[in-house]
């Protein structure tokens, strides 16, 4: 095995599919999305050439700063919300009766397609029959709001289901995670006396930082990309209240024909992607790495 | 021993090569002939087009042994984004359906589509009713050959009219009567899906055309030019019909779909939609016959003081059939085109419901009554305006869409609205 592995060929040979696939269908398009932003493309007739135009257009373009001003309020409650995980899956990792149950409930959401929790959502943000609007008429509001039609409501409205949808998925990690840490150490801060909120935040929490930024990174991410429920659910509407980038850039380019467009602004995304995540790793760096044992 | 394995494995790998290019060359030595169909009426949605459409090509392929038809079916707005991202690739079916004017541009300038004059002045010469082919023409050439003819007239349903005693408003003033009365009595008077833009173009569209004349939106679009005071005043005109609560609540944030199903669960008393859903008011028997038996239309009421009359339509033809221009079975494809044109005149109003962009003579048919009235209908109507959204450009189409849910919703002024549209028309996307 190591004389096979150390023959530079095979390495490469192994290596080869992987590398091309993901050349193929990542890099090449990234590639491509920043050549197309800079033409004037309709999708279907010829392309010509533009310059930095889309993206002088872009800068300009006050619906596009709304989704981005969206998305970063996105990124912000998605990581609001991680403490709120983080303090079940310690609930849920602390040995207390039905902790599987509840693991699997939380779990749920995870396992519906988004287009299935759209559509589930939509009933329930109806403004006549819907089910959150009904029992608001029952419980004494003669006229509760129209969700998903408001300009004001509309935003709120679309982070609950995407926030429910995605619990399940970081209380497992955060589970897992705490799960991991050896017994030994609880156990031996038992003994010396430390109180369950001293173990905790001086021992728990400590131990899984690394697990919490690659969350943070995660999350922040996930939002600002975040497109398939706010698609199906409003389309960006009403009048743009509940645009976020990538559903503004999916309208420009594959609604309104204008790809060249659509390409700067799916750059634009990307890059401002990869600048957050730099930054959250620059503002979570630690000097030490903790070790378990 | 290495060098052994690979040499297996590269024979191997030649072999299977071999293998799959004989198979190739045998299906291809026959003349069997496949033509890729996409069409948008799915078995769920819009049964009777659906097994027209199958129908169609059932007989076609028992007329001719040696084509097989394979049709891929997508709903609407899904078969919109489909046809964009497969143009993209150049990898258009044979045969699909287009829509006209603004829609089917950025395809004829992409070379995508084929021109059919060659069976408009053949099997098909006359087949059709005067000014529908002109839709899908660009630069003299035709594109598509339309298939449907549809206007947009408002449903009601009958009984809740009844029960409130109201009758068809024939001028604006009654018209505000009735959603004056409705309201007043807990009735939803309006049903509109907001979400989707295009239902509020409807409204809108046909304020300008009764405020100003049937040919305003029409100059407006072509000269890009939105500033005429009757666009301003007819904007504000569709601001008060949401001040007065006319539109079922939360409009803005329901889709078609959704309004739909008010109206059709008798939640609300009116519904302005295209004539594509006479079928479900009339033939179509998964529809309770008792629903089927309350509704029928009117004409959108006239404006007094305005230009416009009640003979003019908001409408257009609907989808229209084309013949990729790479298509490598081009040629049959395009007889299977003329083969369905004809066929579907001769069927589409009998058993799918659907008007045909080909003349019909409906004396000799035998059709529900809603049916012959709208027939009639079209034989006296003085306009029919196409859909704004179908005149515009992609670009601006789209915005259109966007500036009427905003201006129902309330976000905009009518003279923002008015500008922003000037704009987009400018910017000439």
């Amino acid at each position: 095995m190591d004389r096979v592995m150390s023959n530079k060929w095979i390495i490469t040979l192994y290596v080869l599919p992987s590398i091309i696939l993901i050349m193929a269908i990542i890099y090449i398009p990234i590639v491509l999305t920043g050549y197309y932003g800079l033409m004037h493309w309709d999708g279907v007739s010829s392309m010509t050439f533009a310059g930095l135009e889309n993206y002088t257009t872009l800068f300009k373009d006050g619906v596009f700063w709304d989704s981005v001003k969206h998305s970063f309020v996105f990124a912000l409650l998605s990581t609001i919300a991680l403490a709120v995980y983080l303090i079940v899956a310690m609930v849920l990792a602390g040995n207390i009766k039905g902790a599987n149950l509840f693991r699997k409930i939380y779990l749920l959401p995870m396992l519906l397609s988004s287009i299935a929790i759209a559509q589930l959502w939509l009933k329930i943000y109806h403004p006549t029959s819907g089910i959150l609007n009904t029992a608001l008429v029952s419980i004494g509001f003669a006229d509760p709001p129209a969700w998903l039609s408001d300009t004001k409501y509309v935003l709120g409205a679309l982070f609950v289901p995407i926030l429910w949808q995605y619990a399940g998925f970081y209380i497992l990690i955060y589970y897992a995670a705490l799960k991991n840490i050896p017994n030994t150490l609880v156990e031996a801060a038992l003994i010396d006396g430390a109180t369950p909120r001293q173990i905790a935040f001086s021992i728990k929490l400590p131990l899984i930082t690394e697990v919490i930024k690659v969350t943070i990174v995660l999350a922040v991410v996930g939002s600002l990309k975040y497109f398939d429920l706010i698609y199906v659910m409003t389309g960006g509407g009403p009048n743009g209240a509940s645009e976020v980038m990538a559903s503004y850039m999916y309208q420009k380019a594959f609604r309104g024909f204008d790809y060249g467009y659509g390409s700067a602004i799916g750059f634009f995304l990307l890059i401002i992607c990869l600048v957050a995540t730099w930054i959250i790793r620059k503002l979570t760096a630690t000097k030490e790495s903790i070790q378990y044992s | 021993m290495k060098r052994k394995a690979i040499a297996v494995w590269a024979l191997m790998l030649a072999l299977v090569m071999v293998v799959s290019a004989c198979g190739g060359k045998d299906s291809g030595s026959g003349d069997k002939v496949t033509i890729k169909m996409m069409h948008l009426w799915p078995e769920g949605s819009s049964k009777a087009q659906y097994e027209l459409v199958q129908g169609i090509i059932d007989s076609y392929e028992k007329e001719h042994k040696n084509v097989k038809i394979v049709t891929e079916i997508l709903e609407n707005e899904q078969y919109k984004n489909k046809l964009k991202v497969l143009s993209g690739s150049n990898s258009l079916p044979d045969v699909g359906f287009s829509w006209a004017a603004g829609f089917l541009e950025p395809y004829v300038k992409g070379n995508l589509f084929a021109p059919l004059d060659d069976l408009l002045q053949g099997d098909l010469k006359d087949q059709f009713v005067a000014g529908t082919t002109e839709a899908y023409a660009v630069d003299g050439k035709t594109y598509s050959l339309p298939v449907e003819l549809n206007i947009v007239p408002i449903y009601y349903n009958k009984e809740i009219f009844e029960k409130n005693n109201l009758k068809t408003p024939e001028t604006y003033d009654e018209f505000l009567n009735v959603i004056k009365t409705l309201r007043e009595n807990g009735v939803t008077p309006i049903t509109l899906g907001g979400k989707d833009g295009w239902t509020g173009s409807f409204w809108y569209m046909y304020l300008v055309d009764r405020l100003g004349g049937s040919d305003l939106l029409d100059k407006a679009i072509a000269s890009n030019d939105f500033s005429d005071p009757k666009l301003i005043e007819a904007a504000k005109m569709a601001q008060d019909l949401v001040d007065m609560n006319a539109f079922n609540k939360g409009f803005n944030g329901l889709s078609n779909d959704e309004a739909k199903s008010e109206f059709n669960n008798e939640k609300a008393a009116m519904y302005a939609m295209g004539t594509w859903e006479v079928p479900n008011f009339t033939t179509n028997t998964d529809v309770p016959q008792e629903f089927r038996d309350k509704i029928g239309f009117f004409r959108f009421p006239t404006i007094s003081g305005g230009q416009g009359t009640s003979d003019t339509w908001v409408g257009g033809p609907g989808v229209g059939l084309f013949v990729a221009e790479n298509s490598k079975v081009k040629d049959e494809a395009k007889k299977f085109v003329s083969y369905f044109v004809q066929q579907w005149g001769e069927k589409s109003v009998t058993k799918a419901g659907v008007i045909p962009a080909t003349k019909v003579d409906t004396s000799k048919i035998d059709l529900p009554p809603m049916f012959i009235e709208l027939l009639n209908e079209l034989g006296s109507a003085k306009k029919v305006t196409l859909y704004a959204d179908v005149q515009m450009k992609p670009v601006a189409s789209e915005e259109h869409h966007k500036l009427v849910q905003a201006l129902l919703g309330k976000e905009v002024t009518p003279e923002q609205f008015a500008k922003k549209t000037d704009d987009t028309l400018k910017a000439g996307k």
